[in-house]
């Protein structure tokens, strides 16, 4: 469980995050959504440490991650997984090495554990046959897919995704998205997905929190996103007409 | 303004130097990356370095023999300057001026890629060191190689040398022989190498400094990569200044 508690960030006189509050729950797929550039990547960052905030705390299981110390802080890191929005693999390596990396950086197996580990991780996104290939080799969608066989390689507790469907086609979208989602659930991992994409919203929003201009505008499941009567939310989700067509067959 | 800028940026360099020098998570991972980047910086620039140093030792060698030699000047001095020459400026100073832009703007656009693609914030979200384990072997690799370059620098100077007087018929050989052994003095060899570690430091870490800050998009990264192999080129002559008047 994540815990997020009036937390403030400004980059030098520019506020961009205004007093966020949230919790994320364990084995749940958390969204933010909200516009691009209403602060859904510098929240994330925040959140796992890359950004400092200007003030509030970020609590894992209790722990906060602001005040922590060097030590703790590298133990914490172990924990993490985190998917970035350009996939961010190492491209001097291949598929099969990059997801070695944090096995062959933190875990004291040897050799043939590790790599029996990391197969296990490329084979649980499917991508077991691209392993020897590198990643400019291999299309967007398996770029993301071993991203997650990375993410997940030291087992983490929580995973962060930043766009994961930014660049994909539909389909491979939903592909990510039930990936992530099987993963979130199978692991009972806390995870966190950034998107503006209303597809991931309805397909695996469980608890879903919409940043409007950097503040909580609002928070809740999918099930109660199509009822919502908030006006900056709604003019978000039905800003496309297929959304605004499903809500009027609805009524 | 500007000098509050230079010493801010001083500042984070020296940040990122302190980042950078400490002990690897992993020595394993690390060998691995040193290995890579001796190869890599090292062993790849020999080719440029035999060329130039061998056209440039020749060209010297030319030059004097054309120009200072005269009736009552002794047989050895074309030798004798062709080899200090190569010894004292060309094989260190020269060559890593030459070396800053092959070598540094390398590794600016490599670090700076992996910056603007967010590989550098994946490093850092698995909680590895990223300056440490990008950034240390490339420098100690460098300092490793380029003693070895400035050896085949100087050979290859001297190698230049002699065809000139082989192939050209510009001097004979003996005359030539006679002044590289000239008066030899082993020092000035140290000296070179003493030098040419320092400037290695110098380029990998600056143009390291460059990538790793970079901020923005691929033009940032080709703005970096330049900025880089200025830098680093200034520093090298102003320390070849200070390094010249210190050792000698
Ligand atoms: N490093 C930074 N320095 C200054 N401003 C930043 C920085 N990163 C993001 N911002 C600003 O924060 C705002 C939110 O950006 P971001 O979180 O990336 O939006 P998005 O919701 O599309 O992910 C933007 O206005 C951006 O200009
Ligand atoms: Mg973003």
């Amino acid at each position: 469980m994540i815990e997020v508690k009036s937390l403030y960030k400004s980059f030098e006189d520019k506020e961009v995050l205004n007093d966020i509050n949230c919790v994320f729950d364990n084995g749940k797929t958390n969204l933010i959504i909200g516009q691009s550039g209403s602060g859904k990547t510098v929240l994330m960052k925040c959140i796992v440490g890359l950004f400092r905030p200007t003030s509030g705390e970020v609590l894992y299981d209790g722990r906060d991650l602001v005040t922590m110390n060097k030590q703790e802080w590298k133990m914490l890191r172990r924990e993490m997984g985190m998917l970035f929005q350009s996939a961010a693999l190492f491209d001097s390596m291949t598929v099969l090495e990059n997801v070695m990396f944090p096995l062959d950086m933190f875990s004291r197996d040897n050799y043939a554990d590790r790599v029996k580990r990391a197969q296990f991780c490329l084979d649980r996104v499917n991508l077991l046959e691209a392993q020897q290939k590198y990643p400019d080799e291999i299309s967007g969608g398996m770029q993301k897919r071993a991203a997650i066989a990375r993410a997940i390689a030291l087992n983490p507790k929580y995973l962060f995704c930043d766009e994961p469907n930014s660049g994909l086609d539909p389909k491979t979208s939903l592909v990510i998205d039930d990936l992530i989602h099987d993963i979130t659930v199978e692991f009972n991992m806390t995870t966190i997905i950034n998107t503006h994409d209303m597809n991931s919203v309805m397909g695996i929003g469980e608890n879903i929190l919409y940043i409007y201009e950097g503040h909580k505008e609002w928070q809740g499941s999918k099930d109660q996103i199509m009822s919502s009567t908030n006006e900056r939310l709604n003019s978000f989700i039905f800003a496309s007409d297929l959304f605004r067509k499903v809500k009027e067959a609805n009524k | 303004m500007l000098f509050y800028k230079s010493v801010a940026t001083f500042g984070r360099y020296l940040m990122l130097m302190r980042r950078t020098f400490s002990r690897p998570e992993r020595m394993r991972m690390f060998f691995k990356q040193y290995i890579k980047e001796m190869s890599q910086q090292g062993v790849d620039s020999i080719g440029i370095v035999l060329l130039i140093s061998f056209f440039i030792g020749a060209v010297i060698c030319i030059q004097i023999k054309l120009n200072i030699e005269s009736p009552w000047m002794p047989k050895f001095v074309t030798g004798y300057t062709t080899r200090e020459i190569m010894l004292l400026e060309f094989s260190s100073s020269i060559m890593c001026l030459i070396l800053a832009g092959k070598v540094g703007s390398n590794i600016a656009s490599e670090i700076g890629t992996m910056r603007v693609t967010q590989q550098i914030d994946a490093l850092e979200i698995m909680g590895v060191n990223s300056a440490n384990y990008l950034i240390l072997p490339k420098v100690l690799g460098m300092m490793t190689m380029m003693p070895v370059l400035v050896c085949f620098s100087i050979f290859s100077g001297f190698v230049g040398a002699y065809a000139t007087a082989i192939i050209g018929h510009i001097i004979t050989v003996d005359d030539l022989t006679l002044g590289l052994q000239h008066e030899f003095n082993e020092w000035y060899v140290w000296m070179g190498f003493i030098k040419s570690i320092f400037f290695a430091f110098v380029i990998t870490s600056v143009s390291a400094f460059y990538g790793y800050t970079v901020e923005g998009g691929s033009v940032e990264v080709g703005k970096a990569s330049t900025d880089s192999v200025v830098s680093s080129s200034v520093l090298i002559l102003f320390s070849d200044v200070l390094l010249t008047q210190l050792l000698s």
